[in-house]
């Protein structure tokens, strides 16, 4: 019976990685860059919430809707001042760099305006518990709401690529940013749309996660941005599907390696599937292996 | 830009300028307290006889920052207090806090940068890990330090001249374990603990050592890290599984506040029993409190103790900085007292240097009884540097700290 509570965690941590590497895939498809300040996006998006609810009063759904446009415009704006200008840069490390630059100032700025003590982020979804077998079982609402939201996550964006004209565009243009421009596509409109679409999510993804995990630092979103990167190559990098294998996959196993291994070394774990993943199948369990033509 | 270069070598004279007149400053204090050594004493005693300078650091912003906090306001009370009362040995205190972010680097710079202000005597560090680096150093400068909370073993163990208030990692896990036993509390246990912090798992080694010899069944033995400290999940789950009674928390409030809210989520509700870390968690932003109810911790510091001591001490507090007082505020008056008892036991005077109070003191410190608000039947120190008291109990009833004995 414990198995399954300990499954039925790990699909929920899983969906929140899962959630969060859809913006490290997306990103890296379209405009061929790792946004390594995607998982601070999260933890502002948190802040955000945690504002409007607890200082503002708002209601939580409204809440989570200002704290999406929030990360959303942030996204932009960090898309248009910190990347757009390096897009051509003759070295692609320039641009990794900056992204780095960008993740240290997001936790700096969290830092200097929310101060750094643990607020405790309070249960803005009250769902009631779903409790099973005589009460062996129990799972939280929150748990369940996480994993319906990554599905829908999942089948919505996926619906968006290859139903609409705008997500036609992003398939073009990761296919090829040249010829998307010949055939009209505007192509910085695009990537900007991505980072968009990527920055929502992780608001999405910062209220989930500290909705499970109730505490809230200017840290809290570099752990999971960098379990959500890894569940993202795992799944292979680029590809939607990919990414909720990917973070799924790396979710159960965090959970069943402290359940069943160690409790001390689940990160130890996780990075260790990563590296043998990798050297079997260095593009990732859905990675295309796509040959450069010269 | 002209305006700029007008300020700018303003500002550089005015600092050399300061730095000369300090020079002078030092100079002439040594002068004076010289003088007044070999003439007669009365000639300074109407203003002071000079100053004792003691300095702290602690967190004030930061994971931990309500124990700097409380360090720094029960440290200033008590200063208050003797300063009102003349002070020791005619000398007034002064005191100067400094924020370590409880980093064992920055706690070094702040320890240099009381050093460059004149501190003679070290009441500090409050955070294990930063107190074992200041420990470091005033062992090499010969400076007399004692600690009001850092509970590591080699915060104190290894030096001749650093003292302690409050209970060391292995007491505090032998004392719980003593504590959970005679009062009957539970025989199962479950203990959630940080296996990457010294103070979390220096309790659990000497709590699940002293467990055995008490009858007590250790179930479940769950760690985390610092990198995974947001998910207890499978901690809780495991301990629920094995049916433990009591679930042992090592650890500190933060953590434990989240540990709280999960296994209320889950709906695992076993008595929870912490130590002096615990102390702190009904500040936390945005916890709900009704979720501590019942939690137990072992602390030689009680709020609602009807000693008058304490109710004056409580009344003080609060009426200067409008909250209750935890036990670290407690742990820091007593250690100004401890310190004061000392100081007077050894005859310190305002013209000895640092190293030579510290040897004074370290002698003293043997020689006093502490009947401080930490320990009930009064406070010794023995050369180990460790204070022989005993715990109390206290438990969180209705939000508030409540003694159980």
């Amino acid at each position: 019976m414990s198995f399954i509570s300990y499954f039925i965690n790990g699909v929920s941590l899983g969906s929140v990685y899962a959630i969060i590497a859809l913006g490290y895939t997306m990103v890296y498809g379209i405009a061929k860059m790792l946004n390594f300040a995607h998982g601070d996006v999260i933890m502002i998006g948190a802040y955000v919430v945690l504002t409007c609810v607890s200082t503002a009063g708002l209601n939580p759904v409204l809440a989570i809707l200002i704290g999406i446009v929030a990360c959303t415009i942030f996204g932009i704006v960090i898309e248009r001042v910190a990347y757009r200008p390096l897009r051509n840069a003759a070295s692609p490390l320039a641009v990794l760099i900056t992204a780095i630059g960008v993740s240290y100032l997001l936790q700096n700025i969290a830092l200097l305006i929310f101060g750094s003590n643990t607020k405790s982020f309070p249960e803005i979804i009250k769902l009631p518990s779903l409790s099973l077998a005589g009460g062996k079982l129990t799972i939280t609402g929150t748990t369940i709401l996480t994993i319906v939201a990554c599905l829908v996550i999942m089948a919505g964006l996926t619906a968006f690529i290859n139903k609409t004209k705008s997500g036609q565009a992003m398939l073009a243009v990761s296919e090829d940013k040249g010829a998307a421009q010949l055939m009209g596509i505007n192509v910085n409109g695009t990537i900007a749309l991505t980072f968009a679409i990527g920055s929502a999510l992780a608001a999405l993804a910062g209220v989930l996660l500290c909705s499970t995990y109730p505490s809230l630092t200017p840290y809290t979103g570099s752990m999971p941005g960098i379990k959500a990167f890894v569940a993202a190559v795992f799944g292979g990098i680029g590809s939607i599907p990919g990414a909720l294998i990917g973070g799924i996959l790396l979710g159960v196993i965090e959970i069943l390696g402290k359940a069943y291994i160690s409790s001390q070394l689940a990160d130890a774990i996780v990075f260790a599937v990563l590296i043998i993943v990798l050297l079997v199948k260095p593009t990732g369990i859905l990675g295309k292996n796509i040959q450069e033509k010269v | 830009m002209k305006k700029m270069k007008k300020f700018l070598s303003l500002a550089l004279a005015s600092a050399l300028a300061a730095g000369v007149f300090a020079g002078c400053g030092e100079e002439k204090t040594t002068e004076s307290s010289d003088s007044a050594q070999s003439s007669s004493s009365s000639s300074n005693s109407d203003s002071s006889e000079g100053t004792l300078k003691i300095g702290s650091m602690g967190p004030l912003t930061g994971d931990n920052a309500a124990y700097g906090e409380a360090v720094n306001n029960g440290a200033q009370l008590a200063v208050e207090e003797i300063n009102a009362d003349g002070g020791i040995n005619g000398m007034q205190v002064e005191f100067k806090f400094e924020d370590d972010e409880s980093d064992a680097e920055k706690a070094v710079n702040a320890y240099n940068s009381l050093k460059d202000w004149g501190m003679q005597l070290v009441m500090g560090a409050v955070t294990s890990g930063a107190c074992t680096a200041v420990s470091a150093e005033t062992a090499n400068d010969h400076m007399f330090q004692i600690t009001p909370s850092g509970t590591s073993m080699d915060c104190v163990a290894p030096y001749d001249n650093v003292f302690r208030l409050c209970f060391s990692d292995p007491a505090q896990g032998t004392k719980s374990a003593e504590y959970i036993a005679t009062k009957g509390l539970a025989t199962k246990i479950a203990v959630i603990y940080d296996s990457s912090d010294t103070y979390s798992s220096g309790i659990y080694q000497s709590f699940a050592a002293e467990a055995k010899n008490q009858g007590l069944e250790i179930v479940a033995a769950e760690a985390f890290t610092a990198d995974n400290k947001t998910d207890f999940s499978v901690q809780l789950q495991k301990a629920k599984d094995s049916g433990a009674e009591l679930v042992f928390l090592p650890i500190y409030y933060q953590q434990a506040s989240a540990i709280l809210q999960q296994a209320d989520k889950m709906g695992f509700a076993p008595q929870w029993f912490g130590c002096d870390g615990m102390d702190g968690i009904l500040g936390v932003e945005g916890f709900d409190t009704s979720l501590a109810e019942g939690l137990m911790l072992l602390t030689p510091f009680a709020t609602d103790a009807s000693d008058e001591k304490t109710q004056n001490f409580n009344k003080a507090y609060e009426e200067e900085f409008g909250i209750e007082p935890i036990q670290f505020a407690a742990d820091a008056y007593d250690s100004i007292y401890a310190i004061k008892l000392a100081a007077e036991d050894a005859g310190l005077t305002a013209d000895m240097d640092a190293s030579e109070m510290c040897d004074k003191m370290m002698e003293s410190m043997l020689n006093i009884n502490l009947d401080g608000l930490t320990g009930v039947d009064g406070i010794t120190w023995d050369a180990s540097g460790e204070p022989n008291k005993a715990p109390k109990g206290v438990k969180i009833e209705n939000g508030a700290y409540v003694s159980m004995d």
